[in-house]
């Protein structure tokens, strides 16, 4: 488990980061927490001529409060994620996904924006990015653009960076007092995700005023499950109401099928539990 | 003068080894470095068959600090043939097995050249610049395919893909009655029925914790091994013979090894090409396996079909068991391949008194990992067949599965019993242990449980499981190996060393891998000589220290390991009393030991152990004609294997609308006869329910149609984590083995071969009303999820 040869950059701003991106050539490759890369590297399915760490870069750190919204630095840690009390007051639903995600340890070295620069559709934080309307604020060049999620996660592994493009901050609109719960199933606790339900609710008075629902690994990007959200709103938060709206959860996905779960049953999994999650998520 | 000192034996002592074993600043192989140590690395073939066309290695050869690429072809006229110890019958021919591939490859995984570096990585590049031209082959995967006519043969010089026919027929042993005809009659018989059933032992990977590591030294003209094996003795004889050097040049050392689950009870291909590229070079050579090389190279277990036929009274009383057992070997045998599914031939029949059984193997090549030893080799198998069965009939029946199991077991004033398979049973308490169990799980309350869910048709439904289980341990009588066809011996040797200064060293062949041996024999030996725990050393693992073993494995090195070390304390102590009798001036019958003080009865006067070993260091003052020394070994046979047993009861929630099983309660119990340290044996009871519950829901390894192995990582060969497992009720009842002075009868296996039935006995039990009667292994979601869809009953 030895990778091959390659040369490493450790910038310490955002500024060099780039410039050392755009003068390293086409196979340079940016290391965030290194959980998915370095396996990769070890196991030789990639030889990057150069590889540019960017966890020597503070501005890329930390979670703050700007206008309407929340600004994550791309590499602020699962761990710390979890634990921040402005994602818990205005982004429950990140903080719910987050502790799921695989163990303590990789939580300690994984990062926000590393996991969906990353773009694996089984990855838990895409879909909640997507639900919550996140954005995604990408330096490059030619200075900085931002990119809506929706358009952010384009393929398996894919995703609207350019090859000279850094991730550096997903700004989340606040959704202050939404309940929220991610249903995660996977085989055993380490593992990926089969499939994941992440749903963040507004209630009032019993009834469902607003919902966001985003699917894990359901297609090869994150799937929003707008029909669900539709038959949901304005309605009683009943086990009957919330049964009838599960039942599109599958709607518009196209999980690709494995060894765990085919086709038709990794979407009468999306159905199961995405009742099982709004019903947690209203009751939350 | 000695006080009471509480008995060693039974305590629950932490392991002496623990400090370092759970730091890990120790010898693990791969931690040894050696002045001019170089590397290997490996280049294995990716593709499951094909001729080995032409093999470039230049590129290779001339990267800096390369210092030899060798292909199989420039080994072969060195590298023997790996070592097979268990034909099943003599005259088969047991086909070549090189340590590195020469003409052609027959899995993915075969290694085809080696590298050796200056560095690892090094090592590791040039393996990327050996370029192989690969001839394909049409691969052969599945074992019913492979016997087919036309079928890729794996051994053309064979002429076939099925390599052995092995029956064991209960008329013909005269052991019992013909089970055909007992079939035939129950077929025939309104008051009898016929089930049969087949089941699929999926392929499993030992998966231990440390990697296989191997560093040889060949300084001299003596070549020294290090390696994370659970075999340093059979290693040593058997890297003699494979590469032919002379056995008394050969020094195997296994220091610290981290696990090996039978995994490690190998002679390894990997150690044999070391050895060669160290003595070519005639430098320190080091091999160490990736994880995912492990996952691919090192055997794998288990892989077999059961076709399984039983007979039974409408009553319950069985009448007749037919077992026709397929059996994947993969491409090649490794040191025990044949005989693993041959063990298991005689536990089918388990605890209860069938009258008629008859056993059919046919083992099976194909292009895929050998297999061998796993974690009860053989019996989690048979044992899984067996007690599947029984709830299957029960369910037929209409009976309740505990009371069909009962009616047909061995009842506990008929042992010892000779078994249908013609075994025989010394001690057992089947009885006692499903009582205690009972107790312990309330059976009658989750079975009212479980009718409230079906009856309002709740989501989660539960299910219990039964494993009734026996085992067969403590290899072995050597006889009966012979008997069968085993390359060696079953007996174990240990030695004991009084010093100077009163403390002791134990010398064992044993082999132990994390089990615990040095606290446990410490223990033994502390009890039996009246010493202190802490003043015990227990020696192992290196040929030249501890030179005669036959390691460890099987569950055996306490039921025959421990008893050759008792058998030396007590020459120990014999020889000790013509000393002290001198010393005390008394005559030796006058003397009683005890508490580690020989005393002359009736007085005050004596002499302890520890002076008595000063006297003989000094040998000033010795009694005439006596050799001056009180050290003593003792190699030891035993009479028959042990037979732990237990009941194990699982209860299971199986969510029907995902198919995710989840246990909620685990009662065992376990009777594994006299106990030595209770604390060692509940990490081995857990240990092994942890591997068993794995094999029934989680682990797989699976290869795609090309031959290519899809579980090369632990992504996706899913080992459960305790977050996965539940909490469990262990408990214990004692039925003292007859066979051995201790009393003790083994529990390395108990809880893998117990749990795998158990766990899908439940998982079944919990769907049957909906229509379900199997679920494959591993029961995954999609598994259950489907097999409750495909029945027609999902809700």
């Amino acid at each position: 488990m030895i990778p091959a040869a390659f040369d490493y950059v450790a910038p310490s701003t955002v500024d060099e980061a780039v410039q050392a991106l755009a003068g390293a050539g086409e196979d340079a490759k940016v290391l965030a927490g290194g959980q998915s890369l370095l396996p990769v590297l070890r196991m030789r399915l990639a030889a990057p001529s150069t590889i540019i760490d960017l966890g020597k870069i503070a501005e890329l750190r930390g979670i703050r409060e700007e206008g309407d919204g929340l600004v994550i630095g791309s590499m602020t840690t699962h761990y710390d994620v979890q634990r921040d009390h402005l994602i818990a007051e205005h982004a429950a639903l990140l903080a719910r996904v987050t502790d799921t995600v695989a163990d303590p340890q990789v939580r300690h070295r994984g990062t926000f924006g590393g996991s969906l620069a990353h773009a694996d559709p089984a990855g838990d934080l895409l879909a909640p990015a997507l639900a919550l309307d996140a954005e995604m604020v990408i330096a490059g060049m030619d200075g900085r653009r931002t990119v809506p999620a929706a358009e952010f996660f384009q393929d398996l592994f894919t995703t609207a960076l350019a090859a000279d493009e850094i991730l550096v901050e997903v700004r989340v609109p606040k959704y202050t007092g939404w309940r929220a719960h991610y249903e995660k199933f996977n085989r055993v606790a380490q593992a990926w995700s089969m499939v994941g339900v992440a749903v963040t609710v507004r209630t009032e008075g019993g009834a469902v005023a607003e919902a966001r629902i985003g699917l894990t690994n359901m297609a090869s990007t994150p799937v929003r499950a707008t029909a669900v959200e539709q038959a949901l709103v304005g309605q009683a938060a009943t086990a009957e109401n919330i049964r009838a709206a599960a039942a599109h959860a599958a709607e518009g996905t196209s999980p690709t099928p494995d060894s765990n779960a085919d086709v038709e049953f990794r979407q009468e999994l999306a159905r199961v539990l995405t009742g099982r999650a709004v019903t947690a998520a209203v009751t939350a | 003068m000695t006080a009471t000192i509480e008995p060693e034996v039974g305590r629950a002592r932490a392991r002496k080894e623990d400090a370092r074993l759970i730091t890990g600043r120790t010898r693990w192989t791969d931690n040894m470095t050696l002045p001019g140590l170089l590397h290997l690395a490996t280049v294995r073939s990716p593709i499951a068959h094909a001729n080995i066309g032409r093999i470039d290695t230049d590129v290779a050869r001339r990267m800096p600090g390369v210092l030899a690429v060798y292909t199989g072809a420039d080994l072969d006229a060195e590298q023997g043939t790996m070592p097979v110890a268990a034909p099943v019958n003599a005259d088969a021919t047991v086909p070549r097995h090189a340590p590195a591939a020469v003409d052609k490859v027959r899995f993915a995984g075969d290694v085809v050249a080696i590298v050796v570096a200056r560095d690892a990585a090094t090592a590791r590049d040039a393996v990327d610049a050996v370029d192989v031209d690969y001839d394909d082959l049409p691969v052969v995967l599945d074992m019913e395919a492979a016997l087919e006519d036309g079928a890729p043969l794996v051994h053309p010089e064979l002429g076939t893909n099925k390599w052995a026919f092995f029956a064991f027929d209960s008329a013909e042993a005269g052991t019992g009655g013909n089970s055909d005809e007992a079939i035939r009659a129950a077929e025939a018989d309104p008051d009898s029925i016929v089930l049969k059933r087949r089941f699929r032992q999926q392929r499993l990977i030992p998966a231990f914790m440390e990697p296989r590591s191997v560093v040889v030294d060949p300084t001299g003209d003596q070549v020294t091994i290090w390696s994370a094996t659970q075999v340093p003795h059979i290693l040593k004889t058997m890297a003699a013979l494979t590469l032919g050097l002379p056995e008394q040049k050969v020094r195997v050392i296994a220091p610290d090894v981290g696990g090996g689950f039978g995994g490690k009870l190998q002679v390894t291909r990997e150690e044999m090409l070391t050895i060669l590229a160290a003595k070519r070079l005639n430098r320190p050579v080091k091999w160490t396996e990736s994880r995912s090389e492990s996952l691919l190279a090192a055997h794998h277990g288990r892989d077999q079909i059961q076709d399984m036929t039983i007979a039974a009274k409408k009553d319950g009383t069985v009448t007749a068991l037919k077992v026709q057992l397929m059996a994947d070997m993969g491409a090649y045998f490794g040191l025990f391949t044949p005989a693993v599914p041959t063990f298991g031939a005689f536990m089918f029949n388990a605890i209860y008194k069938f009258p008629a059984y008859r056993f059919e193997l046919t083992d099976v090549f194909t292009n895929k990992t050998f297999t061998d030893a796993y974690r009860g080799a053989g019996r989690p198998e048979a044992t899984f067949a067996i007690e599947r069965m029984m709830d299957e009939l029960a369910a037929e029946l209409g009976t309740d599965p505990l009371q069909l199991r009962e009616k047909n077991w061995i009842k506990h004033e008929e042992f010892p019993f000779t078994t249908v398979a013609g075994l025989t049973y010394d001690s057992g308490n089947y009885e006692a242990a499903t009582a205690r169990a009972l107790e312990l799980f309330d059976y009658e309350g989750l079975r009212r449980e479980q009718t409230e869910r079906r009856e309002r048709r709740d989501p989660i439904q539960l299910g219990i499981g039964i494993s009734t289980f026996t085992e067969m341990c403590g290899l072995a009588p050597s006889r009966v190996l012979g008997q069968l066809g085993v390359g060696a011996g079953g007996w174990e040797h240990a030695s004991i060393r009084m010093l100077a200064t009163g403390k002791v060293e134990v010398v064992t062949g044993t082999s132990p891998h994390g089990q615990g041996h040095e606290t446990a024999w410490s223990q033994i030996v502390a009890d039996r000589l009246g010493v202190p725990f802490e003043d015990v050393e227990v020696l192992h693992g290196d040929t030249q220290v501890a030179p005669k073993g036959l390691d460890t494995y099987g569950s055996r090195s306490l039921a025959v390991g421990g008893i050759a070390v008792v058998k030396a304390a007590d020459k120990v102590i014999d020889k000790a009393r013509k000393v002290a009798a001198h010393l005390l001036e008394a005559a030796e019958d006058d003397l009683e030991f005890s508490g580690g003080r020989f005393a002359v009865k009736g007085t005050d006067k004596g002499v302890t152990i520890q002076e008595v070993a000063f006297a003989t260091f000094t040998a000033h003052d010795f009694p005439e004609g006596v050799e001056p020394s009180i050290d003593a070994d003792y190699t030891f046979d035993p009479e028959n294997f042990s037979f732990p047993h237990g009941t194990h009861l699982c209860a299971a929630e199986v969510d029907t609308e995902t198919g995710r099983v989840k246990i909620r309660q685990y009662v065992c119990v376990d009777d594994i006869g006299a106990v030595v340290n209770p604390l060692l044996v509940e990490g081995q009871v857990h240990g092994g329910l942890a591997q068993g519950i794995a094999q029934a829901l989680f682990e797989e390894a699976t290869y795609d149609d090309s031959g290519t192995l899809t579980t090369g990582t632990f992504v996706d060969y899913l080992l459960p984590s305790a977050a996965d497992l539940p909490s469990y009720t262990t408990d214990r009842t004692e039925t003292r083995a007859t066979t051995n002075p201790l009393g003790v009868k083994g529990v390395g296996e108990a809880g893998t071969i117990a749990s795998t039935p158990a766990v899908v006995n439940a998982v079944v039990d919990a769907v049957r009303h909906l229509g379900v009667n199997d679920i494959e292994m591993p029961c995954s979601p999609m598994r259950v999820w489907s097999a409750i869809k495909s029945a027609g009953g999902a809700q």
